[in-house]
Protein backbone atom coordinates (compact mmCIF):
# COMPACT_ATOMS: atom_id res chain seq x y z
CA UNK A 1 0.00 0.00 0.00
CA UNK A 2 1.11 3.33 -0.62
CA UNK A 3 0.71 6.09 2.27
CA UNK A 4 1.38 9.73 2.63
CA UNK A 5 3.18 11.19 5.77
CA UNK A 6 2.26 14.79 6.55
CA UNK A 7 4.73 16.51 8.37
CA UNK A 8 3.01 19.80 10.04
CA UNK A 9 3.92 23.11 9.98
CA UNK A 10 5.28 24.74 13.01
CA UNK A 11 5.82 28.50 14.57
CA UNK A 12 9.72 28.00 13.18
CA UNK A 13 8.85 27.05 9.64
CA UNK A 14 6.43 29.03 9.39
CA UNK A 15 8.76 31.90 10.24
CA UNK A 16 10.50 30.31 7.09
CA UNK A 17 13.90 29.17 9.54
CA UNK A 18 15.65 26.11 8.12
CA UNK A 19 15.83 23.51 10.62
CA UNK A 20 19.48 23.45 12.67
CA UNK A 21 22.71 21.83 10.61
CA UNK A 22 22.17 19.11 13.11
CA UNK A 23 18.54 17.91 12.04
CA UNK A 24 19.05 18.25 8.67
CA UNK A 25 22.25 15.82 9.35
CA UNK A 26 20.08 13.65 11.06
CA UNK A 27 17.52 13.82 8.96
CA UNK A 28 19.76 13.03 5.90
CA UNK A 29 20.54 9.81 7.51
CA UNK A 30 16.52 8.58 8.03
CA UNK A 31 15.80 9.75 4.08
CA UNK A 32 18.92 7.82 3.16
CA UNK A 33 18.13 4.54 5.54
CA UNK A 34 14.15 5.32 3.68
CA UNK A 35 15.95 4.38 0.28
CA UNK A 36 17.90 1.55 1.69
CA UNK A 37 14.98 -0.30 2.23
CA UNK A 38 13.03 0.78 -0.43
CA UNK A 39 10.04 2.43 0.95
CA UNK A 40 10.52 5.84 -0.09
CA UNK A 41 8.75 6.82 -3.47
CA UNK A 42 8.91 10.24 -3.12
CA UNK A 43 9.35 13.37 -0.18
CA UNK A 44 9.49 16.97 -0.50
CA UNK A 45 9.90 20.31 2.04
CA UNK A 46 7.60 23.59 1.47
CA UNK A 47 7.89 26.84 1.60
CA UNK A 48 6.07 28.60 4.65
CA UNK A 49 2.36 29.38 3.98
CA UNK A 50 3.59 33.00 3.73
CA UNK A 51 4.32 32.12 -0.08
CA UNK A 52 1.43 29.83 -0.57
CA UNK A 53 -2.19 30.68 -2.21
CA UNK A 54 -5.27 29.38 -1.40
CA UNK A 55 -8.45 29.11 -3.92
CA UNK A 56 -11.87 29.20 -2.50
CA UNK A 57 -14.74 28.22 -4.59
CA UNK A 58 -18.26 29.51 -4.20
CA UNK A 59 -21.06 29.02 -6.99
CA UNK A 60 -19.11 30.01 -10.18
CA UNK A 61 -16.82 32.36 -7.59
CA UNK A 62 -13.10 32.04 -7.38
CA UNK A 63 -11.65 34.16 -4.72
CA UNK A 64 -7.96 33.83 -4.78
CA UNK A 65 -6.51 34.57 -0.98
CA UNK A 66 -2.88 34.69 -0.09
CA UNK A 67 -0.74 33.48 3.08
CA UNK A 68 0.13 33.24 5.46
CA UNK A 69 -2.77 30.70 6.71
CA UNK A 70 -3.44 30.42 10.57
CA UNK A 71 -4.20 27.84 12.31
CA UNK A 72 -0.15 26.82 12.15
CA UNK A 73 -0.68 23.24 13.32
CA UNK A 74 -2.92 22.12 10.75
CA UNK A 75 -0.73 23.28 8.12
CA UNK A 76 1.25 21.20 5.75
CA UNK A 77 5.39 21.69 6.12
CA UNK A 78 6.41 18.69 4.28
CA UNK A 79 5.14 15.36 2.93
CA UNK A 80 7.05 11.73 2.07
CA UNK A 81 5.29 8.97 -0.44
CA UNK A 82 5.94 6.03 0.95
CA UNK A 83 5.26 2.13 0.00
CA UNK A 84 4.88 -0.05 2.56
CA UNK A 85 2.80 -3.80 3.45
CA UNK A 86 0.75 -1.94 5.97
CA UNK A 87 -0.08 1.02 8.42
CA UNK A 88 1.71 -0.83 11.61
CA UNK A 89 4.67 -0.97 8.94
CA UNK A 90 4.46 2.94 8.26
CA UNK A 91 4.16 3.98 11.64
CA UNK A 92 7.56 1.79 12.95
CA UNK A 93 9.20 3.89 9.92
CA UNK A 94 7.86 6.81 11.58
CA UNK A 95 8.96 6.41 15.00
CA UNK A 96 12.57 6.32 13.99
CA UNK A 97 12.24 9.89 12.05
CA UNK A 98 14.42 12.39 14.59
CA UNK A 99 11.48 14.90 15.35
CA UNK A 100 11.07 16.18 18.98
CA UNK A 101 9.59 19.05 20.72
CA UNK A 102 6.15 17.96 20.42
CA UNK A 103 5.43 17.82 16.67
CA UNK A 104 2.86 15.22 15.52
CA UNK A 105 3.22 13.76 11.95
CA UNK A 106 0.27 12.09 10.22
CA UNK A 107 0.49 9.13 8.33
CA UNK A 108 -2.72 8.62 5.86
CA UNK A 109 -3.16 5.84 3.10
CA UNK A 110 -3.47 6.46 -0.38
CA UNK A 111 -6.77 5.36 -1.83
CA UNK A 112 -6.16 2.32 -4.79
CA UNK A 113 -8.49 0.60 -7.03
CA UNK A 114 -9.86 -2.30 -4.84
CA UNK A 115 -10.85 0.49 -2.28
CA UNK A 116 -13.71 2.23 -4.41
CA UNK A 117 -15.33 -1.23 -4.41
CA UNK A 118 -18.52 0.67 -3.91
CA UNK A 119 -17.71 4.25 -4.49
CA UNK A 120 -17.04 2.46 -8.50
CA UNK A 121 -20.10 4.49 -9.73
CA UNK A 122 -22.04 2.92 -12.98
CA UNK A 123 -20.75 5.96 -14.72
CA UNK A 124 -17.28 4.64 -14.57
CA UNK A 125 -18.18 1.19 -14.38
CA UNK A 126 -20.09 2.44 -18.43
CA UNK A 127 -16.71 4.22 -19.06
CA UNK A 128 -15.17 1.00 -18.45
CA UNK A 129 -17.40 -1.05 -20.14
CA UNK A 130 -17.04 0.89 -23.56
CA UNK A 131 -13.19 1.04 -23.25
CA UNK A 132 -13.55 -3.30 -23.19
CA UNK A 133 -15.90 -3.43 -25.98
CA UNK A 134 -13.82 -0.51 -27.51
CA UNK A 135 -10.86 -3.28 -27.29
CA UNK A 136 -12.76 -6.19 -28.81
CA UNK A 137 -14.11 -4.38 -31.41
CA UNK A 138 -10.45 -3.15 -32.18
CA UNK A 139 -9.30 -6.77 -31.86
CA UNK A 140 -11.99 -8.05 -34.34
CA UNK A 141 -11.23 -6.07 -37.12
CA UNK B 1 -5.10 -11.64 24.96
CA UNK B 2 -5.64 -8.17 26.37
CA UNK B 3 -5.49 -5.23 23.57
CA UNK B 4 -2.53 -3.97 24.44
CA UNK B 5 -0.51 -7.20 24.53
CA UNK B 6 -1.85 -8.22 21.09
CA UNK B 7 -1.08 -4.60 19.89
CA UNK B 8 2.68 -5.24 21.11
CA UNK B 9 2.76 -8.68 19.40
CA UNK B 10 1.85 -6.92 16.09
CA UNK B 11 4.13 -4.03 16.22
CA UNK B 12 7.14 -6.90 17.31
CA UNK B 13 6.20 -8.74 14.12
CA UNK B 14 6.40 -5.29 11.78
CA UNK B 15 9.68 -4.80 13.47
CA UNK B 16 10.29 -8.43 12.49
CA UNK B 17 9.51 -7.53 8.89
CA UNK B 18 11.73 -4.69 9.04
CA UNK B 19 14.74 -6.13 10.37
CA UNK B 20 15.11 -9.57 10.00
CA UNK B 21 16.58 -9.71 6.62
CA UNK B 22 19.66 -7.43 7.91
CA UNK B 23 19.81 -9.00 10.86
CA UNK B 24 20.88 -12.60 9.37
CA UNK B 25 22.62 -10.82 6.91
CA UNK B 26 24.93 -9.46 9.63
CA UNK B 27 24.77 -12.76 11.37
CA UNK B 28 26.04 -14.99 8.38
CA UNK B 29 28.82 -12.63 8.02
CA UNK B 30 30.30 -13.90 11.54
CA UNK B 31 28.81 -17.30 11.77
CA UNK B 32 29.19 -18.51 8.44
CA UNK B 33 26.14 -20.49 7.98
CA UNK B 34 22.65 -19.67 6.66
CA UNK B 35 21.06 -22.11 8.97
CA UNK B 36 23.05 -20.95 11.95
CA UNK B 37 22.24 -17.24 11.33
CA UNK B 38 18.48 -17.65 10.76
CA UNK B 39 18.05 -19.88 13.92
CA UNK B 40 19.80 -17.17 15.77
CA UNK B 41 17.94 -14.34 14.21
CA UNK B 42 14.73 -16.43 15.63
CA UNK B 43 15.90 -17.34 18.92
CA UNK B 44 16.39 -13.67 19.08
CA UNK B 45 12.66 -12.80 18.00
CA UNK B 46 11.64 -15.38 20.88
CA UNK B 47 13.29 -13.49 23.08
CA UNK B 48 11.88 -10.04 22.20
CA UNK B 49 8.50 -12.48 22.13
CA UNK B 50 8.82 -12.98 25.60
CA UNK B 51 10.21 -9.62 26.86
CA UNK B 52 9.12 -6.83 25.36
CA UNK B 53 5.05 -7.30 26.36
CA UNK B 54 6.45 -6.84 29.82
CA UNK B 55 9.25 -4.15 29.22
CA UNK B 56 7.93 -2.41 25.92
CA UNK B 57 9.77 -1.93 22.76
CA UNK B 58 13.32 -0.67 22.99
CA UNK B 59 13.88 2.57 21.55
CA UNK B 60 16.13 1.12 18.86
CA UNK B 61 14.85 -2.27 17.88
CA UNK B 62 17.28 -3.49 15.58
CA UNK B 63 20.20 -2.87 17.56
CA UNK B 64 18.68 -4.88 20.42
CA UNK B 65 17.81 -7.73 18.23
CA UNK B 66 20.94 -7.80 16.75
CA UNK B 67 22.67 -7.69 20.22
CA UNK B 68 20.55 -10.75 22.21
CA UNK B 69 21.38 -12.74 18.53
CA UNK B 70 25.37 -11.68 19.36
CA UNK B 71 25.14 -12.95 22.77
CA UNK B 72 23.52 -16.01 21.85
CA UNK B 73 26.37 -16.76 18.73
CA UNK B 74 29.19 -16.50 21.70
CA UNK B 75 26.91 -18.98 23.76
CA UNK B 76 27.29 -21.17 20.82
CA UNK B 77 30.68 -20.99 20.00
CA UNK B 78 31.36 -21.35 23.70
CA UNK B 79 29.68 -24.47 24.01
CA UNK B 80 31.40 -26.00 21.24
CA UNK B 81 34.79 -24.62 22.20
CA UNK B 82 33.95 -26.66 25.65
CA UNK B 83 32.74 -29.63 23.22
CA UNK B 84 35.86 -29.56 21.52
CA UNK B 85 37.90 -29.14 24.26
CA UNK B 86 36.80 -32.49 25.91
CA UNK B 87 36.80 -33.93 22.69
CA UNK B 88 40.69 -33.06 21.66
CA UNK B 89 43.50 -33.47 23.51
CA UNK B 90 45.31 -30.38 24.46
CA UNK B 91 48.17 -29.22 22.21
CA UNK B 92 46.41 -26.71 20.28
CA UNK B 93 45.34 -22.85 20.86
CA UNK B 94 44.68 -22.58 24.20
CA UNK B 95 40.59 -22.32 24.57
CA UNK B 96 40.13 -19.05 26.00
CA UNK B 97 42.60 -17.53 23.30
CA UNK B 98 40.45 -18.99 20.59
CA UNK B 99 37.23 -17.38 22.32
CA UNK B 100 38.70 -14.28 22.33
CA UNK B 101 39.23 -14.22 18.49
CA UNK B 102 35.61 -15.86 18.21
CA UNK B 103 34.36 -12.47 20.40
CA UNK B 104 36.25 -9.88 18.63
CA UNK B 105 34.93 -11.60 15.65
CA UNK B 106 31.24 -11.39 16.67
CA UNK B 107 31.85 -7.68 17.66
CA UNK B 108 33.17 -7.13 13.97
CA UNK B 109 29.69 -8.04 13.15
CA UNK B 110 29.14 -3.42 13.42
CA UNK B 111 31.49 -3.02 11.41
CA UNK B 112 30.47 -3.63 7.31
CA UNK B 113 26.58 -3.39 7.85
CA UNK B 114 26.36 -1.27 4.88
CA UNK B 115 26.95 -4.34 2.91
CA UNK B 116 24.31 -6.77 4.83
CA UNK B 117 21.63 -7.10 2.94
CA UNK B 118 23.54 -7.07 -0.16
CA UNK B 119 25.82 -10.11 0.93
CA UNK B 120 22.09 -11.97 1.51
CA UNK B 121 20.77 -11.25 -1.41
CA UNK B 122 23.70 -13.05 -3.07
CA UNK B 123 24.24 -15.74 -1.26
CA UNK B 124 20.28 -16.21 -1.79
CA UNK B 125 20.63 -15.85 -5.66
CA UNK B 126 24.32 -17.42 -5.51
CA UNK B 127 24.93 -19.32 -9.42
CA UNK B 128 25.14 -22.85 -8.13
CA UNK B 129 21.37 -22.87 -7.26
CA UNK B 130 18.58 -24.01 -9.38
CA UNK B 131 16.23 -20.84 -10.23
CA UNK B 132 14.10 -22.17 -8.90
CA UNK B 133 15.41 -22.42 -5.45
CA UNK B 134 16.86 -19.07 -5.37
CA UNK B 135 13.80 -17.47 -5.75
CA UNK B 136 12.17 -19.35 -3.15
CA UNK B 137 14.96 -18.40 -0.88
CA UNK B 138 15.18 -14.60 -2.09
CA UNK B 139 11.56 -14.28 -1.11
CA UNK B 140 11.72 -16.15 2.04
CA UNK B 141 14.83 -14.38 3.53
CA UNK B 142 14.43 -10.80 1.91
CA UNK B 143 10.61 -10.78 1.32
CA UNK B 144 9.56 -11.65 4.38
CA UNK B 145 7.26 -14.12 2.39
CA UNK B 146 5.72 -17.75 4.23
CA UNK B 147 6.67 -20.68 2.69
CA UNK B 148 3.07 -20.96 2.70
CA UNK B 149 2.84 -17.41 0.60
CA UNK B 150 5.67 -18.63 -2.03
CA UNK B 151 3.65 -21.70 -2.13
CA UNK B 152 0.67 -20.12 -3.66
CA UNK B 153 2.48 -18.02 -5.67
CA UNK B 154 3.93 -20.50 -7.36
CA UNK B 155 1.34 -23.10 -7.12
CA UNK B 156 3.37 -25.70 -5.83
CA UNK B 157 2.71 -27.17 -2.30
CA UNK B 158 4.09 -25.81 0.69
CA UNK B 159 6.52 -28.92 1.49
CA UNK B 160 7.68 -28.65 -1.93
CA UNK B 161 8.68 -25.01 -1.19
CA UNK B 162 9.83 -25.89 2.22
CA UNK B 163 12.00 -28.73 0.76
CA UNK B 164 13.40 -26.27 -1.77
CA UNK B 165 14.67 -23.87 0.56
CA UNK B 166 15.92 -26.59 2.85
CA UNK B 167 18.00 -28.67 0.20
CA UNK B 168 19.39 -24.90 -0.65
CA UNK B 169 20.39 -23.76 2.51
CA UNK B 170 22.33 -27.47 2.21
CA UNK B 171 24.04 -27.03 -1.15
CA UNK B 172 24.51 -23.65 0.01
CA UNK B 173 26.57 -25.46 3.09
CA UNK B 174 28.34 -28.04 1.30
CA UNK B 175 29.67 -25.93 -1.65
CA UNK B 176 31.07 -23.30 1.46
CA UNK B 177 30.44 -20.38 -0.51
CA UNK B 178 31.92 -17.39 1.00
CA UNK B 179 30.12 -14.98 2.58
CA UNK B 180 31.87 -11.71 1.31
CA UNK B 181 30.46 -9.22 -1.35
CA UNK B 182 32.85 -9.46 -4.74
CA UNK B 183 33.71 -6.10 -5.74
CA UNK B 184 34.08 -4.85 -9.40
CA UNK B 185 33.75 -7.11 -12.14
CA UNK B 186 32.87 -10.27 -9.73
CA UNK B 187 29.92 -8.29 -8.47
CA UNK B 188 28.56 -7.15 -11.99
CA UNK B 189 28.68 -11.23 -12.55
CA UNK B 190 27.00 -12.58 -9.77
CA UNK B 191 24.54 -9.19 -9.93
CA UNK B 192 23.35 -11.74 -12.79
CA UNK B 193 21.74 -13.76 -11.61
CA UNK B 194 20.13 -12.32 -8.87
CA UNK B 195 18.58 -9.54 -11.40
CA UNK B 196 17.21 -12.24 -13.21
CA UNK B 197 15.45 -13.43 -9.79
CA UNK B 198 13.92 -10.18 -9.07
CA UNK B 199 12.57 -9.50 -12.91
CA UNK B 200 11.43 -13.34 -12.71
CA UNK B 201 9.35 -12.67 -9.15
CA UNK B 202 7.89 -9.34 -10.67
CA UNK B 203 7.09 -11.39 -14.35
CA UNK B 204 5.67 -13.80 -12.05
CA UNK B 205 3.20 -11.31 -10.59
CA UNK B 206 2.67 -8.70 -13.65
CA UNK B 207 2.24 -11.76 -16.11
CA UNK B 208 -0.48 -13.52 -14.02
CA UNK B 209 0.22 -16.92 -15.44
CA UNK B 210 -1.07 -19.18 -12.73
CA UNK B 211 -1.24 -18.89 -8.68
CA UNK B 212 -3.52 -16.59 -6.55
CA UNK B 213 -5.08 -13.67 -8.09
CA UNK B 214 -4.32 -11.54 -4.51
CA UNK B 215 -0.71 -12.68 -4.41
CA UNK B 216 0.29 -11.29 -7.69
CA UNK B 217 0.42 -7.57 -7.09
CA UNK B 218 2.37 -8.45 -3.72
CA UNK B 219 5.11 -10.02 -5.74
CA UNK B 220 5.41 -7.30 -8.00
CA UNK B 221 5.64 -4.75 -4.80
CA UNK B 222 8.06 -7.22 -3.30
CA UNK B 223 10.08 -7.21 -6.82
CA UNK B 224 10.12 -3.82 -7.44
CA UNK B 225 11.25 -3.22 -3.40
CA UNK B 226 14.25 -5.37 -4.07
CA UNK B 227 15.25 -3.60 -6.88
CA UNK B 228 14.46 -0.19 -5.29
CA UNK B 229 17.11 -1.72 -2.20
CA UNK B 230 19.47 -3.19 -4.88
CA UNK B 231 20.02 0.65 -6.62
CA UNK B 232 20.04 2.53 -3.67
CA UNK B 233 23.04 0.32 -2.39
CA UNK B 234 24.68 -0.03 -6.10
CA UNK B 235 24.50 3.42 -7.84
CA UNK B 236 27.09 2.59 -10.17
CA UNK B 237 25.99 -0.78 -11.22
CA UNK B 238 24.03 0.43 -15.27
CA UNK B 239 21.97 -3.05 -15.06
CA UNK B 240 20.98 -2.55 -11.70
CA UNK B 241 19.71 0.66 -12.42
CA UNK B 242 18.01 -0.43 -16.21
CA UNK B 243 16.04 -3.72 -14.31
CA UNK B 244 14.57 -0.92 -11.79
CA UNK B 245 13.78 1.48 -14.25
CA UNK B 246 11.91 -1.41 -16.26
CA UNK B 247 9.92 -2.76 -13.58
CA UNK B 248 8.58 0.70 -12.18
CA UNK B 249 7.89 1.40 -15.78
CA UNK B 250 6.19 -1.67 -16.24
CA UNK B 251 4.14 -1.28 -12.84
CA UNK B 252 3.11 2.23 -13.43
CA UNK B 253 0.73 0.81 -16.11
CA UNK B 254 -0.60 -1.57 -13.58
CA UNK B 255 -4.06 0.21 -13.38
CA UNK B 256 -4.60 1.09 -16.85
CA UNK B 257 -3.82 -2.99 -17.84
CA UNK B 258 -7.28 -4.26 -16.99
CA UNK B 259 -10.45 -3.87 -16.76
CA UNK B 260 -12.89 -3.59 -13.54
CA UNK B 261 -13.53 -7.18 -14.56
CA UNK B 262 -10.16 -8.53 -15.04
CA UNK B 263 -10.26 -8.34 -18.91
CA UNK B 264 -6.66 -7.20 -20.32
CA UNK B 265 -6.52 -4.24 -22.10
CA UNK B 266 -3.66 -3.75 -24.54
CA UNK B 267 -1.08 -0.99 -24.32
CA UNK B 268 -2.04 0.78 -26.95
CA UNK B 269 -5.70 1.24 -25.66
CA UNK B 270 -5.27 2.31 -22.28
CA UNK B 271 -6.29 4.92 -20.80
CA UNK B 272 -2.84 6.83 -20.01
CA UNK B 273 -4.44 9.16 -17.59
CA UNK B 274 -4.73 6.28 -15.56
CA UNK B 275 -0.96 5.65 -15.87
CA UNK B 276 1.08 6.28 -12.47
CA UNK B 277 3.11 9.12 -13.12
CA UNK B 278 5.03 9.10 -10.02
CA UNK B 279 6.35 5.56 -11.20
CA UNK B 280 6.90 7.01 -14.78
CA UNK B 281 9.11 9.46 -12.89
CA UNK B 282 11.13 7.41 -10.79
CA UNK B 283 11.74 5.21 -13.56
CA UNK B 284 12.53 7.71 -15.80
CA UNK B 285 15.02 8.64 -13.38
CA UNK B 286 16.22 5.63 -12.88
CA UNK B 287 16.69 5.02 -16.83
CA UNK B 288 18.80 8.05 -17.11
CA UNK B 289 21.21 7.17 -14.41
CA UNK B 290 21.69 3.80 -15.75
CA UNK B 291 22.69 5.28 -19.21
CA UNK B 292 25.13 8.00 -18.07
CA UNK B 293 26.56 4.88 -16.49
CA UNK B 294 27.50 2.63 -18.76
CA UNK B 295 27.34 2.62 -22.94
CA UNK B 296 26.44 -0.08 -24.69
CA UNK B 297 23.45 -0.18 -22.69
CA UNK B 298 22.83 -3.57 -21.75
CA UNK B 299 19.53 -6.09 -22.07
CA UNK B 300 17.48 -4.35 -18.79
CA UNK B 301 18.90 -0.76 -20.15
CA UNK B 302 17.54 -1.41 -23.81
CA UNK B 303 13.52 -2.83 -22.69
CA UNK B 304 13.63 -0.14 -19.91
CA UNK B 305 14.36 2.47 -22.67
CA UNK B 306 11.74 0.80 -24.97
CA UNK B 307 9.23 1.37 -22.34
CA UNK B 308 10.24 4.51 -21.15
CA UNK B 309 9.01 5.39 -25.55
CA UNK B 310 5.23 4.60 -24.45
CA UNK B 311 5.47 6.15 -21.35
CA UNK B 312 6.94 9.28 -22.95
CA UNK B 313 4.12 9.26 -25.32
CA UNK B 314 0.81 11.17 -24.21
CA UNK B 315 -1.04 9.74 -26.90
CA UNK B 316 -0.49 6.35 -28.37
CA UNK B 317 -0.23 7.54 -31.96
CA UNK B 318 2.81 9.39 -30.26
CA UNK B 319 4.57 7.16 -29.99
CA UNK B 320 8.14 6.92 -31.46
CA UNK B 321 7.89 4.03 -33.14
CA UNK B 322 11.45 4.39 -34.99
CA UNK B 323 13.09 4.64 -32.09
CA UNK B 324 11.95 1.68 -30.62
CA UNK B 325 12.61 -0.08 -33.81
CA UNK B 326 16.29 0.94 -33.10
CA UNK B 327 16.26 -0.08 -29.71
CA UNK B 328 14.69 -3.30 -30.35
CA UNK B 329 17.81 -4.01 -32.73
CA UNK B 330 20.04 -3.16 -30.05
CA UNK B 331 18.35 -5.86 -28.19
CA UNK B 332 18.24 -8.50 -30.85
CA UNK B 333 21.86 -8.41 -31.12
CA UNK B 334 22.47 -8.80 -27.51
CA UNK B 335 20.34 -11.41 -26.96
CA UNK B 336 19.59 -12.96 -30.56
CA UNK B 337 16.17 -14.44 -29.02
CA UNK B 338 13.98 -15.13 -31.64
CA UNK B 339 11.09 -13.26 -29.50
CA UNK B 340 13.06 -10.19 -29.27
CA UNK B 341 12.84 -10.24 -33.05
CA UNK B 342 9.27 -10.89 -33.41
CA UNK B 343 8.77 -8.02 -31.21
CA UNK B 344 10.78 -5.40 -33.63
CA UNK B 345 8.99 -7.04 -36.33
CA UNK B 346 5.65 -5.62 -34.65
CA UNK B 347 7.38 -2.31 -33.87
CA UNK B 348 9.15 -1.83 -37.75
CA UNK B 349 5.21 -2.67 -38.50
CA UNK B 350 4.29 0.17 -36.93
CA UNK B 351 7.42 2.34 -37.56
CA UNK B 352 7.60 1.91 -41.18
CA UNK B 353 4.19 -0.45 -42.60
CA UNK B 354 3.08 -3.40 -42.29
CA UNK B 355 5.06 -4.78 -45.61
CA UNK B 356 7.91 -4.03 -43.88
CA UNK B 357 7.23 -6.18 -40.04
CA UNK B 358 5.81 -8.89 -42.56
CA UNK B 359 8.73 -9.38 -44.00
CA UNK B 360 10.36 -9.81 -40.73
CA UNK B 361 7.85 -12.10 -39.13
CA UNK B 362 8.10 -14.75 -42.41
CA UNK B 363 11.99 -15.09 -41.45
CA UNK B 364 10.97 -16.37 -38.71
CA UNK B 365 8.82 -18.89 -39.83
CA UNK B 366 11.21 -21.72 -39.47
CA UNK B 367 12.54 -20.68 -36.08
CA UNK B 368 12.43 -24.00 -34.11
CA UNK B 369 12.00 -21.76 -31.07
CA UNK B 370 9.09 -20.55 -32.06
CA UNK B 371 7.63 -23.47 -33.83
CA UNK B 372 4.62 -23.74 -31.22
CA UNK B 373 4.41 -20.41 -30.22
CA UNK B 374 1.28 -19.05 -30.50
CA UNK B 375 2.03 -15.08 -30.67
CA UNK B 376 4.05 -15.28 -34.36
CA UNK B 377 0.97 -16.42 -36.46
CA UNK B 378 -0.78 -13.99 -34.35
CA UNK B 379 1.36 -11.38 -35.22
CA UNK B 380 1.52 -12.62 -38.83
CA UNK B 381 -2.12 -12.60 -39.32
CA UNK B 382 -2.25 -9.46 -37.92
CA UNK B 383 -0.33 -7.79 -40.57
CA UNK B 384 -1.84 -10.04 -43.32
CA UNK B 385 -5.09 -8.50 -42.10
CA UNK B 386 -3.90 -5.07 -42.57
CA UNK B 387 -2.35 -5.94 -46.00
CA UNK B 388 -6.00 -7.08 -46.81
CA UNK B 389 -4.54 -10.31 -47.47
CA UNK B 390 -7.84 -11.95 -45.25
CA UNK B 391 -7.68 -15.51 -46.23
CA UNK B 392 -4.04 -16.10 -45.18
CA UNK B 393 -4.83 -13.86 -42.15
CA UNK B 394 -7.53 -16.05 -41.20
CA UNK B 395 -5.28 -19.01 -41.43
CA UNK B 396 -2.70 -17.10 -39.13
CA UNK B 397 -5.31 -16.61 -36.60
CA UNK B 398 -6.69 -20.05 -36.72
CA UNK B 399 -3.41 -21.64 -36.35
CA UNK B 400 -2.66 -19.17 -33.19
CA UNK B 401 -5.28 -20.32 -31.29
CA UNK B 402 -4.78 -23.65 -31.57
CA UNK B 403 -1.38 -23.01 -30.20
CA UNK B 404 -3.20 -20.74 -27.83
CA UNK B 405 -2.71 -21.95 -24.07
CA UNK B 406 -4.80 -19.80 -22.45
CA UNK B 407 -8.90 -20.10 -23.16
CA UNK B 408 -9.50 -16.10 -23.02
CA UNK B 409 -6.96 -15.71 -25.46
CA UNK B 410 -7.68 -18.61 -27.92
CA UNK B 411 -11.57 -17.00 -28.27
CA UNK B 412 -10.42 -13.60 -28.87
CA UNK B 413 -8.19 -15.42 -31.56
CA UNK B 414 -10.85 -17.22 -33.32
CA UNK B 415 -13.28 -14.17 -32.92
CA UNK B 416 -10.44 -12.17 -35.26
CA UNK B 417 -10.48 -15.52 -37.40
CA UNK B 418 -13.86 -15.32 -38.12
CA UNK B 419 -13.51 -11.79 -38.65
CA UNK B 420 -11.47 -12.09 -41.68
CA UNK B 421 -14.05 -13.36 -43.81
Amino acid sequence: MRVIVLVKASAESEAGQMPSEELLTQMGSYNEELVKAGIMLAGEGLHPSSKGKRVRFTAKQRAVIDGPFAETKELVAGYWVWQVKSMDEAVEWLKRAPFDGGAEVEIRPVFEAEDFGAEYTPELRARDEQLREQVEERQKR
Amino acid sequence: MTDSSQHTRRAIETVWRIESARLIGGLVRVVRDLDAAEDLAQEALIVALEQWPETGIPENPGAWLMTTAKRRAIDRLRRQRMLDKKHEELGRAPVQDLLTTLESAVDAIDAEVEDDLLRLVLVACHPILPTEARVALTLRLLGGLTTDEIARAFLASEPTIQQRIVRAKRTLGEAKVPFEVPRGADLTQRLSSVLEVVYLVFNEGYSATKGDAWLRPALCDEAVRLGRILAAHLPDEAEVQGLLALMELQNSRARARVTPSGEPVLLLEQDRGRWDQLLIRRGLAALERAEVLKRPLGPYTLQAAIAACHARARTAEETDWVRIVALYDGLAELTQSPIVELNRAVAIAMAFGPEAGLELADQLKDEPALASYHLLPSVRGDLLQKLGRLDAARAEFERAAFLAKNTRERELLLARAKACR
